[in-house]
């Protein structure tokens, strides 16, 4: 089967900032990927060019084969960094506007997340705490059937508990053939979910490996490799 | 529950648990083990790994797959008798190994355990 995710000598540049350098990057399917990197490393400018909001300077980047457009939207879920649900919505504004736009949305399945969180669907954004809100998102992002999946910093402003429920919600809603891209720098948090990680430093990928292969032959974690690497 | 420790591989440490779980009459000979994505919701790992860890299982005979309804623990009770023993064995190595680096001879540790385990023995009565 033909890899969820392409980028060849992609590179994006910023006015005179190199935000990515020369990626060559491949995702199979049916995984679940951690981009690691510090604050300003490219991971956002990555996963915004797999969603066509940003263009590559130079190279290419492929999902499924083919270039970011509405083809590729149709199959890509994403969960960006800050919300864009206006908060005048009710949660069930929001389940229709999903309905509306991704053919691939499962309603029912979105329902019964929400209740299993007692959230009641008439309740307004607004009015939500910052984690609930981020939750309703998340919750909306993995009830449609794609094929890649791409969270930007999931768990950043939730507690642990709800990091363990957000993580939960993530292995139990992807199919085997989609891929899960995680971005974070809590690494501690989720490598246990990880199939492979990436580090990404400066623009770079250093480092694509799978998580129980660097465990076994380093006998550390990827949070302690992370902090070895990127030693400030 | 589950508890991982971040150091060593995730698979390998599944494989630990579900074995303790099988000695410990948790999983009886012959039950049904959840699914794949059940076990990984449940220890909150990557179903890949969870999956793993149960063909390797698997490998050494501990439980099988039925094409159709799903993954059950042998029921051969000799092959889990052998686990239960090696795990005792193991755990016997590991406190003699500690006791002789406390400087403990053999006949010493013996006779402490002993002492020790009559001493509870009589508190239990």
């Amino acid at each position: 089967m033909r890899a969820i995710l392409e980028c060849r000598t992609l590179n994006k540049k910023y006015a005179n900032l190199v935000a990515l350098n020369n990626v060559n990057l491949t995702i199979e399917r049916g995984k679940i990927i951690g981009l690691l990197g510090p604050n300003g490393s490219g991971k956002t400018t990555l996963i915004k060019l797999i969603n066509g909001l940003l263009v590559p300077s130079s190279g290419e980047i492929l999902i499924d084969g083919k270039k970011p457009g509405p083809e590729t939207k149709r199959i890509v879920s994403y969960l960006p960094e800050r919300t864009y649900l206006p908060d005048w919505m009710k949660v069930a504004d929001a389940i229709s506007f999903f309905e509306d736009f991704y053919s691939d949305f499962d309603k029912g399945k979105c329902m019964d997340m929400l209740k299993r969180l007692n959230l009641n669907p008439g309740m307004r954004l607004k009015n939500l705490s910052k984690g609930t809100k981020e939750k309703v998102q998340l919750i909306l992002v993995m009830s449609r059937q794609a094929d890649l999946y791409c969270l930007d910093e999931p768990i950043g402003g939730v507690d642990p508990a709800a990091r363990d429920y957000i993580l939960n919600t993530i292995i139990s809603n992807y199919n085997e053939n989609a891929s899960v891209i995680i971005s974070t720098h809590l690494i501690a948090d989720i490598e246990k979910v990880l199939d492979e990680f990436i580090f990404i430093k400066d623009g770079n990928i250093t480092v694509h490996a799978s998580v129980d292969d660097v465990r076994s032959r380093e006998g550390k974690s990827i949070d302690t490799l992370f902090r070895e690497v990127f030693r400030c | 529950m589950w508890e991982l420790d971040s150091e060593r591989p995730v698979y390998i440490q599944l494989i630990e648990k579900l074995k303790a779980d099988i000695i410990s009459g948790y999983y009886k000979p012959g039950d049904k083990l959840p699914s794949v994505r059940e076990l990984a919701a449940q220890a909150l790992v990557n179903p890949n790994t969870m999956q793993k860890a149960l063909s390797e299982l698997e490998r050494t005979g501990l439980i099988y797959t039925h094409r159709t309804s799903g993954r059950f623990i042998t029921s051969d009770e000799s092959i889990i008798r052998k686990l239960k023993e090696e795990a005792a064995v193991e755990q016997v190595r590991e406190f003699t190994s500690s006791m002789k680096q406390l400087g403990f001879k053999l006949d010493q540790i013996i006779e402490l355990v002993a002492k020790l385990l009559k001493d509870e023995g009589n508190q239990e009565v």
